[in-house]
């Protein structure tokens, strides 16, 4: 474990796939216990990244450090160090609620008399204690992914990453959603690192945040810095300023679209 | 090991819940043993060759388990496109676990499905020689439910979505199946074919098969046992090596 209090650094990452740069010479660090946000619009370069930082892509230069660990020599140390949420579902619906968390538990070695214990208070913090027996394919968006939460809680990671982790839920859910995680930053002191492009969750929810179009990292600190930096009165006005234009899809131009399409093949 | 058992566990429980499948997957075979388990029956009795149903049950047999093995090694390309893939490949387990699992639960549902035809066969008629008989008879299950497993495996790490599906069907397994012997007898063949059989692993499941359950054999039950034996070795290998590659 190094002495510092960065749990992420990230030295002039890049990432291109053949002549299309999806990340472009990022670097940035997050600490220990710090509720982190990437902010961009689709196709900036913010899933790429948090691919990079949790074993699934190797990037094409630069240096990461997840925990002390290098994320591509180390990927068993890294993958031990963080739970993660993705921007798709990722459970099996064919089992139960119950069994989902148990194979996870199993895959990340939790002992069994543990894994009982935690499986419990995760899934009463999420509200599907009751359902635990129900075939996660009778459940809806928002169960599911407050059951994914619970699930990348589990085997009690240092760093939560959670990508776009409210995408497609009603703002209620979303609010309930942020109370679980953000109680839990404060009580087991969870590095939380999440992506959005939802102006106001980054505000409301973030202690710094980054700012990121295409590919690279436009700005960076808390809301209150961006908006003064910029002469600005919300992160909103602060976004426009930095990036010259909006955050909604309908602002995406065409390289935009062709950067969303190679992003998804890739 | 733990992650090895886990995997098996899902893959099992998985089948146990999808009735339909169980069922809709025994059609197929179900339809080959009766059209022409009872169609040929005469010509074969009259070509001197004995009782057919005793010749063709154990390549049915053969065939479910083929069918349902490649299809279970398959299922990967599922769990890509339902994202559960992710979860597997984050986790802090190496990929050799995660694909032993796998052959080895989809091996076993495979298994399973092999067994229910071999009672629904021993009501056609169908006598298999003894206990010993059963036992090597299993064995040459197992193995040719672990070799098909890794089979799908291997292939499915290099498929993006099913796309390719139709493809295997009519290029691999409904080849395998028709040119291994478990329809007809070996001799006599033109000698292309004879070639083309005899470079087909499931020849030798249905030959291993013959040789427990009927005493009737092409090459020796010792040979099959070792043809099958090797050549999973080498798909557990080929399936292993090409999952490790899976990017996501």
């Amino acid at each position: 474990m190094p002495e510092d209090k960065n749990i992420i650094s990230v030295k002039n990452l890049t990432k291109k796939f053949k002549d299309f740069t999806a990340v472009d010479n990022i670097s940035f660090e997050v600490k220990t216990g710090e509720v982190f946000a990437f902010l961009g619009p689709n196709g900036a370069g913010k899933t790429t990244t948090i691919k990079m930082l949790t074993t699934m892509l190797d990037p094409t230069s630069g240096e990461i450090q997840v925990n002390g660990f290098n994320p591509v020599t180390q990927q068993d140390n890294v993958r031990h160090s963080f739970g993660i949420v993705f921007q798709d579902h990722t459970l099996d619906d064919e089992l139960t609620a119950y069994e989902n968390l148990e194979f996870h538990g199993v895959l990340y070695k939790v002992p069994a008399d543990t894994r009982e214990k935690r499986i419990k208070e995760l899934l009463d913090i999420v509200e599907l204690w009751d359902k635990r027996n129900d075939l996660v394919k009778t459940y809806s968006g928002g169960m599911k992914r407050r059951l994914e939460i619970a699930r990348g809680l589990l085997h009690h990671p240092k760093i939560f990453f959670l990508d776009e982790p409210t995408l497609g839920l009603d703002p209620q859910t979303r609010n309930h959603i942020w109370n679980y995680i953000l109680s839990l930053n404060k009580k087991e002191n969870i590095t939380i690192f999440f992506t959005t492009h939802y102006i106001e969750e980054a505000q409301k929810v973030a202690d710094r945040v980054a700012v990121i179009d295409h590919g690279k990292i436009v700005k960076m600190g808390t809301s209150k810095e961006l908006m003064v930096v910029t002469h600005t009165k919300t992160l909103e006005g602060a976004f426009l300023e930095l990036t010259g234009h909006e955050i909604h899809e309908e602002a995406a131009n065409s390289l935009d679209n062709l950067r969303m399409h190679r992003f998804r093949r890739s | 090991m733990s992650t090895v058992y886990i995997l098996w566990l899902r893959q099992v429980k998985r089948y146990l819940r999808s009735r339909s499948r169980i069922i809709g997957s025994l059609g197929q075979p179900l339809l080959f043993l009766l059209a022409f388990g009872f169609g040929f029956s005469s010509i074969f009795q009259k070509a001197g060759q004995g009782n057919y149903i005793q010749f063709l049950a154990p390549g049915i047999i053969a065939m479910t388990v083929l069918f349902t093995s490649i299809f279970s090694g398959i299922e990967i390309i599922w769990d890509r496109q339902f994202g559960f893939l992710k979860e597997i490949l984050v986790a802090p387990v190496s990929r050799v676990e995660i694909m032993l699992g796998r052959t080895v639960g989809g091996a076993t549902v495979a298994v399973f499905q092999g067994l229910i035809i071999m009672l629904i066969s021993l009501l056609t008629g169908f006598r298999p020689h003894g206990l010993d008989g059963l036992v090597g008879g299993m064995l040459i299950m197992i193995l040719t439910a672990l070799l098909f497993t890794a089979l799908g495996t291997a292939i499915a790490s290099r498929m993006e979505d099913m796309s390719g599906f139709q493809l295997i069907m009519n290029f691999l397994i409904m080849p395998l199946f028709f040119l291994s012997g478990a329809l007809f007898p070996l001799q006599g063949l033109p000698s292309f074919l004879s070639i083309i059989i005899r470079i087909n692993p499931l020849t030798y499941a249905v030959d291993g098969m013959r040789a427990a359950f009927i005493n009737m054999s092409q090459f020796g039950f010792a040979t099959d046992l070792i043809v099958l034996s090797v050549l999973t070795t080498i798909l557990m290998f080929v399936g292993g090596y090409l999952f490790s590659k899976i990017k996501i």
